[in-house]
């Protein structure tokens, strides 16, 4: 290969998944070079996945075949906008993470362990949003399960273990209902191509027990509502860059092969019901899920049930979608819930890790006037409950606001009615942190000092999350690249 | 684009830029915080100097940026922004070296608060010079929640709850004004302010929706505005410190809810309109309402703050009445109350600081001789009571006499009646306090003369007060003269009716 092929934007795809790979590989071998393997990472691919939406923007929709065999022999890669969204958003939270990580580890045993897990997760989530076919999307969604399974259960504590446990059963369970279906789809039509509109001519009603099966694979994986048991006990109990990798991007891993599947090969198949079916589960998340975080007495606990809310709101899309009328909006929220969700939470996981890191516990009730020891952590976690909450100028609102606009253009105000009450109750357990924090106490009681890249890099998101607010227009010419609804 | 599109989004970067660099700086930075917000202040005085001039003379200025496909950020500077920029800016500076005296010297976590004043500042320009209901939207929900910090800044678990509060109702109100913003977009695909009203075409469309549309954005937007009964935080968030709660009163949250009130009404719906559809009718009977029903409560009030906050409910309804009467001279008065209102405010709420802070009264059942120790923050009191009260030549009367020649003018001789009830109740809390201050003998030690060679209290404290009583009583006498707050209302007013 000459050094033109290595470095024509083609290729960038098959790199974007190598670099995280090699990192994770070093690591294993030279464990002292982790953290570095990890910066270098970072920059490396966030200029390169950069580099693909730039492609992507200019000329369209990147394809590659690795090795030059074709399907069903050989590995295809496909970018288009909502890939090269993805890989962005994981390249900027990971990013940031790493540098976390760098703080949150320093001098710990587990830093040996998390360093080759988190390059290997990493790796892992790029493959699966660069994949073109439905089995390889099965094999990258069951590495990212697994590394995470392993990243939950590094903190060593017996609670930490049991989540992993739990978390490793529904994962492997959720994999093998997603398989199940897999393979009763190649039975029906013969391939497994998500860009295949070839199979249409085949009985929809033959289409309903793989799209069924994959389906519930997939929302198990994703924690929608009811199946979100084993959400918050493990993103509460993992050490906090863990936390915020799970809940900001593994979980949105599932979700996206979903989206893929019911926009692309399933569309023609789907009725109105069972979108409104998913609609309802998508509403009672929101609800529960945020009564829940009221309920909660430990700050990680809150945000971990705030996951399971807000994964209601991605769900709301495919209700919202099912109806032509006002255009694409519905996409554009959902992919922005999405990506502001990714920000923010991984912001609000990062500042939670950081007071936990100051005061060894995490109990909202004894957390007074820890404004006066962690000023901008506090702040970075107001500045991501804005967006959490979906109050202008962030990201969330810009989500909220495109979702209630199709809401109300198609008639299915009830929708819209569910994310207001939605905000409401976010604005109540955001605040409830607020309430303890503001409290001007004497006593502050004394704790370790956090290292100041914890407290920046959350920060740092919280702020890409307001940004979000403000790039629409960039963000939605990118998504708009190879946009189903064309 | 040239300098006059970037203009708008130029003053706004003068509260906003200074207020992020206060959050760096170390708490013991106090040259460099006064500096910054001082030079921020002035500098938006001088922007805004240049713009009002350039309105006058039918100049542009907009800034328009791109936030969604068919959705922009527009910063427009229209006459009645440019009213509510002047008196945010003017009132900016004062109360910036108000709090500069009352602050910086005792309290901690300053450059918390200076950074959040700032950006409370900042929001409230941006709700001036909103160019359409979506960029309203933004800067008001940036005020509902750079305020809260400055409500709860004391930290006490009176003030924490009072921040509560004051977050439930907004970000509830806020929700009701999101849905109708958000119905509006759907049903019309267009939500910018345009003078005289862009409804009207909608007429026979859709009016039960129109109805209800407006019923939402009213309640959202009547919660900052203090219409009873959504009143319930503002008497509470008056445990905020003096500086902010002079701001909140007169320019920020109660103001931005007085204002986009107007907007909807004048810029939205248009006010024929709004009174074909048979909605002006009931906003006249909340206002009026709540006027009478705030000066009620005012009266049994021993907390001078308090006192002043349900005052505060009462007057800014004056802004809403006004807009609830079709006719060009009922507007003429609430749109200058606009201004008038927040001028005496603001010096009633200085001037409890001061006594609150010098010498420690905060009840009006301490003020026996007030004025013997602190003769002209009393008299700047005293100017900003009889406004209120609506005494001429002061602003408050010049008010009055257009709502209420406006409303003979309209038909609706019962305002007649309410004004007047509403003055009588003014005096009947606001004389006694007077009488008080300077006619009975002081019953406290320390009362009896100011204290001798020196100020009754430090000049950056007693400065402000005289100032903005100064302006309430210019703007009373000099009603008539070019720039002042009457002449630039009326210019609204026909741009309004004749646009």
């Amino acid at each position: 290969m000459s050094l033109n092929e290595i470095l024509n934007p083609v290729t960038l795809p098959a790199w974007i998944v190598s670099v995280p790979l090699a990192a994770a590989v070093l690591a294993v071998v030279l464990p002292k070079t982790g953290g570095w393997a990890g910066i270098f990472t970072a920059i490396l691919t966030a200029a390169m996945v950069a580099a693909l939406g730039h492609e992507i923007l200019v000329h369209g929709p990147v394809q590659m075949v690795i090795g030059g065999w074709l399907p069903p022999l050989g590995i295809a890669l496909y970018a288009d906008g909502l890939s090269a969204a993805m890989l962005g958003i994981t390249a900027l939270v990971s990013g940031c993470i790493t540098l976390y990580a760098r703080g949150y580890f320093s001098g710990s045993a587990a830093s040996r362990r998390f360093w080759p897990l988190w390059m290997f997760l990493w790796a892992a989530l790029n493959a699966l949003f660069l994949s073109a076919d439905i089995f390889n999307l099965y094999v990258t969604l069951e590495l990212l399960g697994l590394s995470a399974v392993a990243l939950v259960a590094l903190s060593g504590t017996a609670d930490a273990f049991r989540a992993a446990v739990r978390y490793l059963l529904v994962g492997l369970t959720g994999s093998l209902i997603y398989l199940t279906g897999v393979a009763f789809f190649y039975a029906v039509t013969g391939t497994l191509g998500l860009n295949i509109k070839v199979a249409v001519g085949s009985a929809p009603a033959s289409m309903t027990v793989p799209f069924a099966l994959m389906a519930a694979g997939l929302i198990l994986k994703s924690a929608l509502f009811p199946m979100h048991f084993w959400l918050p006990p493990a993103h509460a109990n993992a050490p906090a860059p863990v936390s915020a990798a799970l809940s900001a991007l593994v979980v949105k891993g599932s979700f996206y092969i979903l989206l893929r599947l019911w926009f692309t090969v399933f569309m023609p198949f789907i009725n109105p019901f069972s979108a409104q079916l998913v609609g309802m589960l998508a509403a009672a998340a929101i609800i529960w899920g945020s009564l829940q975080a009221l309920l909660a007495e430990r700050l990680k606990l809150l945000v971990a049930y705030s996951t399971v809310a807000q994964i209601g709101y991605l769900f709301l899309i495919f209700p919202l979608s099912s109806i032509a009328q006002g255009g694409p909006n519905a996409w554009f929220g959902g992919l922005y819930f999405v990506l502001s969700h990714a920000c923010a939470k991984a912001a609000v996981f990062l500042s939670a890790g950081a007071v936990m890191h100051c005061c060894g516990h995490d109990r909202i009730r004894d957390l007074h006037g820890i404004v006066a020891r962690l000023p901008v952590s506090v702040f970075a976690f107001a500045l991501a409950g804005v967006s959490l909450i979906g109050l202008p100028p962030s990201g969330g609102f810009i989500a909220k606001w495109l979702y209630l606009n199709k809401a109300l253009v198609a008639g299915q105000w009830w929708w819209g009615v569910v994310m207001i009450i939605g905000g409401l109750l976010a604005t109540a357990y955001i605040f409830r942190f607020f309430a303890r924090a503001f409290i001007n106490t004497p006593e502050v009681a004394a704790g370790r000092p956090v290292p100041w890249i914890m407290e920046w890099t959350a920060l740092g998101l919280a702020f890409c999350a307001i940004i979000l607010g403000l790039a629409a227009p960039a963000v939605t010419r990118l998504l708009d690249v190879g946009n189903p609804f064309q | 684009m040239k300098f006059d599109d970037w203009l708008p989004l130029l003053i706004l970067f003068t509260s906003l830029l200074p207020g992020i660099v206060i959050f760096l700086l170390p708490e013991e930075r106090t040259r460099w915080r006064t500096a910054l917000n001082l030079g921020g202040a002035g500098l938006k005085l001088v922007l805004t100097g240049i713009m009002i001039w350039g309105v006058r003379h039918a100049h542009v200025y907009e800034t328009r940026l791109p936030m969604l496909p068919e959705i922009e950020l527009v910063l427009n500077a229209d006459a009645m922004s440019m009213m509510m920029t002047a008196l945010s800016g003017v009132l900016w500076f004062v109360t910036t070296l108000y709090a500069i005296a009352y602050l910086e010297t005792s309290s901690q976590s300053r450059s918390r608060f200076f950074g959040f004043f700032s950006l409370c500042v900042s929001s409230t320009i941006g709700i001036a010079l909103a160019g359409n209901l979506i960029t309203f939207l933004m800067f008001y929900e940036m005020l509902t929640l750079t305020t809260y910090p400055l409500v709860v800044h004391r930290g006490t678990p009176e003030s924490l709850h009072a921040g509560r509060t004051y977050i439930a109702y907004t970000i509830a109100g806020g929700a009701a004004f999101l849905i109708g913003v958000a119905w509006l977009k759907a049903l019309v695909g267009s939500v910018a302010f345009t003078e005289g009203g862009m409804l009207a075409p909608y007429v026979d469309l859709f009016p039960s929706q129109l109805r209800l549309i407006f019923l939402l954005m009213i309640c959202g937007l009547g919660v900052k505005a203090a219409l009873v009964p959504l009143h319930g935080w503002l008497p509470q968030a008056m445990v905020a410190p003096a500086p902010v709660s002079a701001l909140l009163h007169a320019v920020a949250v109660v103001k931005a809810g007085a204002f986009g009130i107007v907007r909807v009404v004048y810029d939205v719906y248009g006010i024929e309109f709004s009174a074909e559809l048979g909605l002006l009718q009931p906003l006249a009977a909340a206002a009026a309402f709540t006027i009478v029903y705030g000066s009620v409560r005012a009266l049994f009030q021993d907390e001078l703050k308090k006192r002043l906050a349900f005052s505060t409910v009462s007057q800014v309804s004056y802004i809403a009445l006004g807009a609830a009467i079709l006719g060009p001279i009922a507007t003429i008065g609430g749109i200058v109350h606009l201004v008038h209102q927040g001028l005496m405010k603001i010096t009633l709420f200085f001037c409890a600081g001061n006594f609150a802070e010098t010498l420690g009264v905060h009840h009006v059942s301490r003020m026996h001789g007030i004025g013997r120790r602190m003769p002209w923050t009393m008299a700047a009191f005293t100017v900003g009571a009889l406004g209120m009260i609506g005494v001429p030549p002061l602003a408050g009367f010049v008010s009055k006499w257009y709502l209420g020649a406006g409303a003979m003018a309209a038909g609706k001789p019962w305002v007649i009646a309410v004004l007047i009830a509403s003055s009588l109740l003014n005096a009947a809390y606001f004389l006694p306090i007077l009488y008080r201050g300077w006619f009975q003998e002081p019953a406290e030690p320390g009362f009896g003369q100011p204290p001798a060679g020196k100020l009754e209290t430090h000049w950056m404290l007693l400065g402000p007060p005289l100032l903005t009583a100064l302006l309430a009583l210019l703007a009373g006498l000099l009603a008539n003269a070019p720039f002042s707050p009457l002449e630039w209302a009326r210019l609204i007013t026909a741009r309004e009716y004749h646009p």
